[in-house]
């Protein structure tokens, strides 16, 4: 795989395996493992190769356990890789190297680095003196932070006073006082209100375009990505499944459109057509395999009073509800010749 | 060091001492009860060993009542200067994973343990200082301070507290490698209980056990500056005590360092 060198992270091969001791029940067994403790590896990450350039907003997708925050938390630098080549900003991220620490960010959703006790703007002053942020830079930057979360009611009040939504704004805002280069965002709206998801989605496209900042986001809301990730990677079982745009992962993996039409008649039977998975109004929704699409639209055109017609992929999250059930990279059966299971299809390979 | 990075680190304690200040004024009450503690502690001692000596027509082992009562006082009050609490805490940010924002900061966390620790000492002393005077006029204590002493006392404290945080921070470390450290922290505390002169002057216990608290670090975090305040060391023990407070603390870095290392790197294998 040739390397990008515009690229600020460049994993190739990247592999973590966790050892991870094996408890027995039983008080027997709790005796043993005092002289002889058994463990057990596990494969978290599995050779996962891929490169990200500056301003680009990837999201990791992938079931719990997947490995994406295993991934994630190597990026940052909070675990170090078992084997594999991996350059973060031109550094090994591992090494936790000052200039490194100063460029970078990591904001986990549902925890809080920020001091709990004390309000947000006491905690920027000491968020200022760590990163040793120029006086105007500060200002200027807790200025617009503040007109753009809306922090002005919050950053008096102690942290622990905050609800969730709240407090993730004060997270966000803290952990951006630096204007850092590069963002880990790990579950960002991990239990927030959908308004309140929204306001920062906006918030994070804002400040990568604003900043020219490349933004890797892991998150179980399909919304988070669908809104901001230019591209994605899927993880599942510590395996690169995919790496690429969106619309191309849903041309690769929904085997199935779905077909809504309106109709003059719509009590008909249209279970010839394809799987009825919707009536409502006049409207039916049909399943129809993806290859058949175009025969499946014409033939209905033909043969049925239509009044509309339109031809839509599957929701994002049912496609990739499925790639996770399947539990491999399986591409449609005619596609397998042309892209070998696991392989990067996007940017990163070429 | 450079004019900017002195800066920087004045700046930075500065931040962190203010936020400290914040964060402790709100724990009023717990302070007041760990304060009671450190004050009882010395008090029962001293009530105790004042006891025994007036039973034994005065004296144990060259301690009056009133000697006891000089020692415990000072004692109490080097205690809380050089007192630390790492390991009490550093488990549960192992444990729940609160270390991996400290390591994403470009400093060592020991800075803002060092800053919280140094602002709870001085915010305390509004009280410590107090009830040492309470304490002076209750039992009437045989203080003997020379200002030769007392200036030498200053170092003495400083160096004692350098040896104790710096080794109870490394002491701490061991959390990296198991979660259950309770009983580890209870067996140190006991160590220390014996060893700092904490329990008793250092003089009254057995010969080997003085032999032993020469060679640990125990002594030379509090009972050394204890000893030298009240007159109690010459010349010689001075300067053999000065040298093993620089030797320890020296030992006591070396330590921190290899540990932290090995300690962060499993940390960063496991996951925090």
């Amino acid at each position: 795989m040739e390397s990008d060198s515009a690229a600020i992270v460049h994993a190739r091969d990247l592999t973590k395996v966790y050892r991870v001791p094996v408890r027995e029940s039983g008080l027997g067994a709790a005796f043993r493992s005092l002289f002889r403790r058994k463990t057990r590896d596990i494969l978290a990450v599995n050779r996962i190769s891929f490169d990200i350039r500056e301003g680009e907003i990837v999201g990791f997708l992938g079931p719990n356990g997947a490995g994406k925050t295993t991934t994630l938390k190597m990026l940052a630098g909070l675990l170090y890789p078992t084997s594999g080549t991996l350059k973060v900003l031109g550094y090994p991220p591992w090494k936790r190297e000052k200039h490194f620490l100063r460029q970078i960010t990591l904001v986990i959703g549902n925890r809080s680095q920020l001091v709990w006790d004390i309000p947000a703007a006491d905690s920027f002053e000491l968020q200022r003196a760590i990163y040793n942020i120029p006086r105007d830079q500060f200002r200027e930057t807790v200025a617009e932070l503040t007109e753009l979360l809306d922090l002005a009611p919050l950053l008096r009040k102690p942290l622990r006073n905050l609800s969730l939504g709240e407090r993730m704004k004060c997270e966000i805002a803290g952990a951006l006082l630096h204007r850092p280069r590069l963002l880990f965002l790990d579950e960002p709206t991990l239990g927030l209100d959908v308004t309140m998801q929204r306001r920062i989605r906006e918030f994070i496209k804002y400040y990568n375009q604003r900043y020219h900042a490349t933004v890797l986001l892991s998150s179980h809301y399909m919304a988070d990505v669908e809104a901001l990730c230019d591209r994605i990677l899927v993880i599942h079982h510590g395996q690169l499944l995919f790496d690429g745009e969106l619309d191309e992962l849903i041309e690769r993996f929904s085997t199935y459109k779905t077909i809504e039409v309106q109709t003059r008649a719509p009590e008909g039977d249209l279970s010839r057509y394809g799987e009825v998975i919707e009536r409502s109004d006049g409207y039916v929704s049909l399943r129809v395999p993806r290859k058949e699409t175009a025969k499946v639209t014409e033939r209905l055109l033909a043969e049925l009073p239509i009044i509309d017609l339109t031809v839509e992929d599957p929701p994002v999250e049912e496609v990739v509800e499925r790639i996770f059930a399947q539990g491999h990279a399986g591409p449609a059966p005619d596609e397998e010749a042309e892209r070998a299971p696991g392989t990067a299809g996007g940017r990163g390979a070429s | 060091m450079k004019k900017s990075a002195l800066q920087y680190w004045l700046r930075y304690y500065r931040a962190e001492i203010r936020a400290a200040l914040l964060i402790q004024l709100q724990y009023r009450a717990a302070f007041v009860i760990w304060l009671l503690e450190m004050i009882i502690e010395p008090v029962v001692y001293l009530v105790v060993w004042s006891t025994v000596a007036r039973a034994r027509g005065g004296e144990v082992g060259g301690f009056s009542p009133e000697d006891f009562a000089a020692y415990f006082i000072v004692f109490m009050l080097v205690n809380h200067f050089t007192y630390s609490w790492t390991f009490y805490v550093f488990e549960e940010r192992v444990r729940t994973g609160k270390l991996s924002f400290r390591l994403l900061r470009p400093l060592h966390p020991i800075h803002s343990d060092l800053a919280f620790n140094l602002t709870y000492k001085f915010l305390t002393l509004v009280v410590m200082l107090p009830t040492g005077i309470g304490l002076t006029l209750a039992f009437h204590p045989a203080f003997e301070f020379t200002a030769g002493q007392v200036l030498l006392a200053v170092p003495a404290v400083a160096l004692a507290f350098g040896v104790r945080f710096v080794f109870e921070w490394a002491y701490a470390l061991v959390a990296f490698w198991t979660t259950r450290i309770m009983a580890l922290n209870e067996m140190y505390y006991v160590i220390l209980l014996f060893l700092s002169g904490q329990v008793a002057p250092l003089s009254l216990f057995p010969d080997w056990v003085q032999t032993l608290s020469y060679v640990l670090p125990f002594r030379w975090m509090v009972a050394f500056p204890v000893e030298l305040l009240l007159g109690h060391l010459d010349r010689g023990q001075i300067i053999a005590g000065f040298v093993a407070q620089a030797a320890w603390l020296g030992l006591s870095f070396l330590l921190l360092k290899w540990l932290w290392a090995r300690g962060v790197r499993r940390y960063s294998a496991v996951g925090g």
